[in-house]
């Protein structure tokens, strides 16, 4: 059942016009995850939006793995600024309309 | 519809080689790519201005086209020949990705020019998947204190979805599968949505936690007593202790705001008491606290 979830490497790859050895540098740099089932590997669904994106920053903008890594670093970690931003805001507008 | 100036958008002029261009528009989209910058709509216009730009000067035909009528674009030999064009155009093999690809993203003077978005002239049927859509959605807080339906219109459609109690102001939900529709059967994209919670005139929300600033008469404050309180989920009936101080806080455990998508859990009704002192005291009244207030010296 689980495997309604996951797609071939080999597919991924097809349809993007990619060397397999591109995911698999991701995959070395913990950026993605494999999934082995049988010998063939797959990515799961839930990656694919990340994956996509990992593929336009190398291919389309000439960013290599390593920038794409410190890239991925950097973007969580403004997300979880936003995040942080958002909380103080409730906060903030808490004591405001306190007054 | 204004004339728009691809070189100016690139920052490169008329001379520019193939090379340049690539390099400009290289430079320019790791600024603005939509990648780098989530949630950002003028960086998203931008990359859509000179992702634009580089599909006209990066093929030697549209360049061509565009350096010989881009300023008269009005005339009509360009329709005709942009409709010419369109028709023998093939695939350019340019990169392109979703979030740029939908209809609708290149300005009206590509497509006057050029007869349709770029999306149009590519014969390559490559799955793109839709656009993300972002819509913002106002509540109150009443409203947000429970699990309720709403239908929302969203480009046309309504779609029905569940908001479930407990949701936080600038909170984001996606609903999957109802942005864009996907591109030569590609999946469709998300909808993201922001809720906005208006403040509550008298209750004040602190993450799960509610807070109010309820008065209380001297006498009770002092002599102790029962008092009433509206929480969002009906009255309460309070036992006021005897001597109960201006500012002291009580605690309703459990009578806050619902924990989000945690059912069953909820905060704190947190209650400051703000004690009232008389005023229009009789000469009945006034003599009392006169004598009380020596009692008080006197003991």
């Amino acid at each position: 059942m689980e495997t309604e979830y996951l797609i071939t490497l080999h597919e991924f790859c097809a349809h993007h016009n990619i060397e397999i050895s591109f995911i698999n540098s991701l995959q070395q740099t913990g950026l993605i995850e494999i999934t082995t089932v049988e010998e063939t590997g797959f990515i799961d669904s839930d990656q694919l939006q990340q994956l996509e994106r990992f593929v336009r920053l190398f291919f389309e903008l000439d960013i290599n793995i390593e920038g794409i890594e410190t890239i991925t670093h950097l973007l969580r970690k403004i997300n979880s600024l936003q995040d942080e931003i958002k909380v103080l805001n409730n906060r903030l507008r808490f004591y405001e309309t306190n007054e | 519809m204004t004339f728009i100036d691809y070189y100016k958008i690139l920052g490169i002029d008329k001379t520019a080689t193939p090379k340049d261009i690539r390099t400009a528009y290289r430079k320019l989209a790791r600024k603005y790519h939509p990648d780098l910058n989530p949630n950002d709509k003028d960086a998203k216009k931008n990359f859509q201005q000179i992702n634009e730009a580089n599909e006209v000067l990066s093929d030697p035909e549209k360049r061509k086209k565009y350096d010989q009528y881009g300023k008269d674009w009005q005339h009509a030999e360009v329709f005709d020949k942009a409709k010419q064009y369109r028709e023998q155009s093939s695939d350019s093999g340019g990169t392109w990705y979703s979030e740029t690809q939908p209809e609708g993203d290149f300005s009206r003077f590509f497509e006057s020019m050029f007869g349709g978005s770029a999306g149009a002239s590519r014969s390559r049927q490559v799955k793109y998947r839709g656009e993300d859509y972002n819509a913002e959605l106002h509540l109150d807080l009443l409203a947000a204190y429970k699990t309720h339906k709403q239908t929302l219109t969203v480009n046309g459609k309504k779609i029905r979805i569940t908001i479930p109690a407990g949701i936080e102001n600038g909170q984001t939900i996606k609903i999957s599968g109802h942005g864009g529709q996907g591109i030569n059967g590609g999946p469709n994209g998300d909808l993201y949505i922001t809720f906005s919670i208006a403040n509550h005139p008298r209750i004040k929300r602190q993450e799960n936690n509610l807070f109010i600033t309820a008065d209380l008469d001297l006498f009770t404050a002092v002599l102790g007593g029962e008092i009433t309180i509206e929480t969002l989920n009906g009255k309460v009936k309070l036992k006021v202790m005897p001597e109960t101080q201006n500012g002291s806080k009580i605690k309703l455990k459990g009578k806050g705001f619902p924990v989000y998508k945690n059912e069953g859990h909820f905060g704190d009704f947190i209650i400051t008491w703000t004690i009232k002192i008389p005023t229009n005291l009789t000469d009945k009244q006034r003599a009392l606290f006169t004598e009380l207030s020596e009692l008080k010296y006197n003991t």
